[in-house]
């Protein structure tokens, strides 16, 4: 499978401060990875770069094996889509208005179908004609992921299949909508579509990804299938945490946080994930 | 905190599905209203047209026949009353879309070129203008006073925005509070200058600059409008180039970007607009507050926040407001005339209080 995406030793500096230091990723069509790792750890700083939106301060980047900063803006918005975490829209703007700004210069009469389908997809059709800042937190991440798959849909439809990026979409959603979300993402997978995502639920990134990529202080700490990646030993040094890990009937784990005072309370509070 | 989420909890107001619709009949219907305030501007004044004779004078009439008083209207009319209605238009078009174009780059409804001391910026440098070619140092340049003016207060214009926009983005990022607060400082500063400016001009000087300092379309000539009119079309055909970078810059520059907007593009073109557009009608009208906030935000609520449509609607329901309020400046005190600055702070400040409320009320939903 081609790579759509390829990141080599990519390295991000902020003044002194390291957030991503000799990070290097693949990611083919069709496959469907879960960035997962601490506060800080420097998962959204990996997806920017990855979207183009930051420059490296060491590696590089390529998109369909072309150096991602020759794209034009409105080359790459055709090639990739990227949902991001926090999007604070201040004029009163309706859930369709916003949803059509996924497609570019077309209008409701070229891009409708496209939009209908996102807004039904993500459960909003009967809101359309509200205005996006009186939704609630959720919604308004709905339909901004509405907004990105008419996006994605409108430059597969030109280019095939592209690249989705997601940056914690699920943060603000119930758990149903979190289902929802994610095999909405999976279905674009299936479809060609290589796609990457922030998840802070282990258990829905295991659910959602067939692969795994743990960022830690910057650094890669691991890559691979889900059942090499999550293991009691990787969570306790990613996030020096005790976890049991079960296996389903499926053979995909899922993990079981357990309180760090009542699994061992012989750990001292400063003692920060060693055992003693 | 516990969110209810129940479609009964909230006003119906918010449904704004029905609104939207007016769309396609919005700019018929305001270029109708703007004819209308025409005609009533052309009638009413020190010497009064009316309806009647507006025909004849205007020579749209069949009679040919040139009376004394024909004779008079259309003196009146064609050298005095049609230039100050097309510039006042043309002044309101271009500090409403002025207001709406910076309104969608720092993606706050009120963002104002008159509010951040853009202006003012100006009118300093329109009165440095004023004094320099008048004092002894700028004697050589005093013969290019007319095109000086209009020179000086769009480049005071563009650098006030410059420095603006200088100060509160870092990294790509725009404060808006620390953009607003920077304008309030920025505006003093001006303020400052003018100060000054009027403490060492003679009494002609400070009568130019007052002009500046309350705004009034008495000045205007056919020859103002001429600098006028390629701006407008200028700024307009540069509106439909950036009305969605504006409608995405909404999300914020990054999701703008990542929605396919070349951002820095956008906001370099939107600088020298708004530069360009606030500098030129303050070169003519002075320093007039609140139609870039008013405008826009009125049409918001109307016809919704899409650029495409607001930005031309904008130039119209502006043009329209302000020849409206030069009407009444110029007739209230008749024979006198109140300056129009007066009248739009007047009618403006309150509907800006009014802004801030609804916007307390959002917050708090």
């Amino acid at each position: 499978m081609s790579a759509v995406i390829e990141a080599r030793s990519l390295g991000k500096r902020a003044g002194r401060a390291t957030l991503l230091d000799g990070v290097g990723l693949t990611v083919a069509a069709g496959e469907m990875v879960a960035i997962i790792g601490p506060n800080g750890a420097g998962k959204s700083t990996l997806l920017r770069l990855l979207s183009g939106d930051l420059r490296p301060s060491e590696g590089e980047v390529r998109l369909n094996q072309r150096d991602i900063s020759s794209f034009t803006p409105r080359e790459l918005a055709a090639r990739r889509a990227m949902l991001s975490q926090h999007i604070n829209v201040t004029f009163p703007f309706t859930v369709e208005e916003i949803v059509l700004m996924g497609a570019g210069d077309r209008s409701m009469r070229d891009a409708g179908p496209l939009v209908e389908a996102a807004l039904d997809e993500v459960g909003l059709s009967h809101f359309r004609a509200r205005q996006l800042p009186t939704l609630s937190g959720g919604e308004q991440q709905r339909t901004h992921f509405a907004r990105v798959l008419v996006q994605l849909a409108c430059g597969e439809a030109a280019h095939g299949p592209g690249l989705l990026l997601l940056d914690e979409p699920t943060s603000s959603l119930d758990l149903r909508h979190q289902i929802d979300l994610v095999e909405a993402a999976r279905r674009r997978a299936a479809g060609g579509t290589a796609v990457i995502a922030i998840l802070h639920d282990l258990n829905l990134a295991i659910r959602f990804a067939d692969r795994l990529v743990v960022l830690n202080g910057g650094k890669l700490a691991a890559d691979g299938p889900r059942a090499d990646v999550v293991t009691r030993e990787t969570i306790r040094d990613i996030f020096e945490i005790d976890a049991v890990v079960h296996r389903g009937d499926d053979g995909v784990p899922y993990v079981l946080p357990q309180s760090m005072r009542a699994v061992m309370p012989h750990l001292s509070p400063t003692g920060r994930g060693r055992i003693a | 905190m516990s969110v209810t989420i129940g479609t009964d909890t909230r006003s119906p107001r918010r449904h704004a599905g029905t609104g939207r619709r007016s769309a396609s009949v919005a700019i018929p219907l305001l270029l109708a209203a703007l004819a209308a305030t025409a005609i009533v501007a052309l009638t009413v004044g020190a010497a009064g047209i009316p309806l009647s004779r507006l025909p004849t004078a205007l020579g749209l009439a069949g009679n040919t026949t040139t009376d004394a008083v024909t004779a008079r209207d259309q003196l009146v009319l064609w050298s005095i009353r049609i230039p100050r209605i097309a510039a006042t238009a043309m002044v309101g078009g271009l500090l409403a879309a002025a207001g709406a174009i910076m309104q969608g780059l720092f993606r706050n409804p009120l963002a104002d070129p008159a509010l951040v001391g853009v202006s003012s910026g100006g009118a300093l440098a329109a009165a440095s203008a004023i004094v320099f070619t008048d004092s002894r140092f700028g004697e050589a340049f005093r013969f290019l006073q007319t095109e000086l003016l209009p020179l000086a207060a769009f480049a005071g214009s563009l650098a006030t925005t410059a420095i603006l926009y200088g100060i509160s983005s870092r990294a790509g990022r725009t404060s808006i509070a620390i953009f607003l607060l920077a304008g309030v400082a920025i505006t003093a500063i001006a303020n400052a200058g003018i100060g000054l400016l009027v403490f060492i001009a003679d009494d002609r000087q400070l009568r130019d600059i007052t002009f500046w300092l309350l705004g009034s379309m008495s000045g205007a000539t056919w020859t103002k409008a001429a600098v006028l009119a390629p701006i407008l079309i200028i700024g307009l055909a540069a509106c439909t180039l950036i009305a969605r970078g504006l409608d995405l810059l909404v999300l914020g520059e990054a999701d703008a970007f990542h929605g396919g907007v070349d951002v820095e593009r956008l906001k370099r073109i939107s600088i020298v607009m708004v530069s360009a557009m606030t500098g030129v009608a303050v070169s003519v009208s002075g320093v007039i507050g609140f139609v870039g906030i008013v405008v826009p935000h009125l049409l918001r609520l109307i016809i919704g926040p899409a650029h495409r449509l607001l930005l031309p609607a904008s130039v119209l329901l502006g043009a329209i407001l302000m020849v409206g309020a030069d009407t009444l400046a110029r007739t209230i005190v008749a024979p006198a005339e109140m300056p129009i600055g007066i009248l739009t702070a007047a009618v403006g400040a309150p509907v800006f209080l009014g802004i801030l409320l609804r916007q307390r009320g959002l917050t708090v939903l």
